[in-house]
């Protein structure tokens, strides 16, 4: 993919910064370890109009979570899974985390915060975040004198 | 449960399904017990009912997931876990449902483990 610029060095430096990022809300939000360890954090990738942004979210359902984007590239994705109750039964394995989940990614370009496409699907929610007219890019003409 | 639902971790098992490309990793699972069944919560994201394989094969279950990629250049992640089951458990009577990218499997116990209560008559 031409545009697929995920291995530019600035993507990669972005990618560092957003992993530093999360790791500082974690520390300062009392989150547990455990929620903000769930799916594999936020993965972003451009092309020439879009921003697109995919994280992992199995068994949460689209009425307990919550997108915003602020400040015109800070997307904030919230959500809530709750525990399997089952009155009567035994616990053997306890791994998949539950609890409340709080990811927050700065994007490489800002976004049309009006314009985005939100869709959940098998638990993947998947983001699409058209690029705001200034961060597209702009063919300049030249003038021949 | 300990020997009702063991996990099995050989390496020839985890690298044996056909067809497999990518990287292929361990879901992250539950296992409740109730007087009933086990039930097994899988978390598989990404994972659509017509790329789920589950297996049972000489006493052995084989939950396997291939995660289609968004695009071209990600790699496909291939979810998998094998647990050997015991003869506690009914396997034909095994059933699985998928949503929200969650799975969930039903292992009914055989009628005889199932606890009964006996009631006690006037001698």
């Amino acid at each position: 993919m031409f545009f697929d610029n995920r291995r530019d060095p600035m993507t990669v430096l972005w990618g560092d910064l957003n992993r530093l990022q999360n790791e500082m809300t974690r520390l300062f939000s009392g989150e547990t370890p455990r929620a903000s360890r769930s799916g594999s954090g936020i993965t972003v990738w451009t092309d020439e109009t879009n921003v697109y942004a995919e994280t992992d979210l199995p068994g949460v359902l689209a009425d307990k979570l919550d997108v915003t984007v602020k400040e015109g590239n800070i997307l904030t994705i919230q959500a809530e899974r709750e525990a399997p109750s089952h009155a009567d039964a035994v616990w053997h394995r306890q791994e998949r985390p539950f609890g409340k989940l709080h990811r927050v990614v700065t994007l490489p370009v800002m976004v049309d915060a009006d314009r985005v496409e939100a869709v959940l699907k098998n638990g993947v929610l998947r983001l699409t975040l058209p690029k705001s007219a200034s961060a597209q890019p702009h063919k300049i003409t030249i003038k021949s004198e | 449960m300990a020997d009702t639902l063991k996990e099995v971790n050989d390496k020839d098992t985890l690298t044996r399904h056909e067809g497999d490309e990518g990287v292929t990793i361990s879901p992250r699972i539950d296992i409740l017990e109730t007087d009933e069944e086990l039930l097994l919560f899988a978390d598989v994201p990404g994972v659509g009912p017509d790329d789920l394989d589950i297996r049972f094969e000489n006493g052995e279950l084989t939950l396997h997931g291939r995660r289609s990629s968004p695009h071209e250049d990600r790699v496909v992640t291939n979810y998998q876990r094998v647990f050997s089951v015991s003869r506690e458990v009914a396997s034909d009577k095994i059933s699985a449902s998928l949503k929200e990218g969650v799975l969930t499997l039903h292992l009914p116990k055989v009628e005889a483990v199932r606890p009964r209560r006996i009631s006690v008559h006037n001698g």
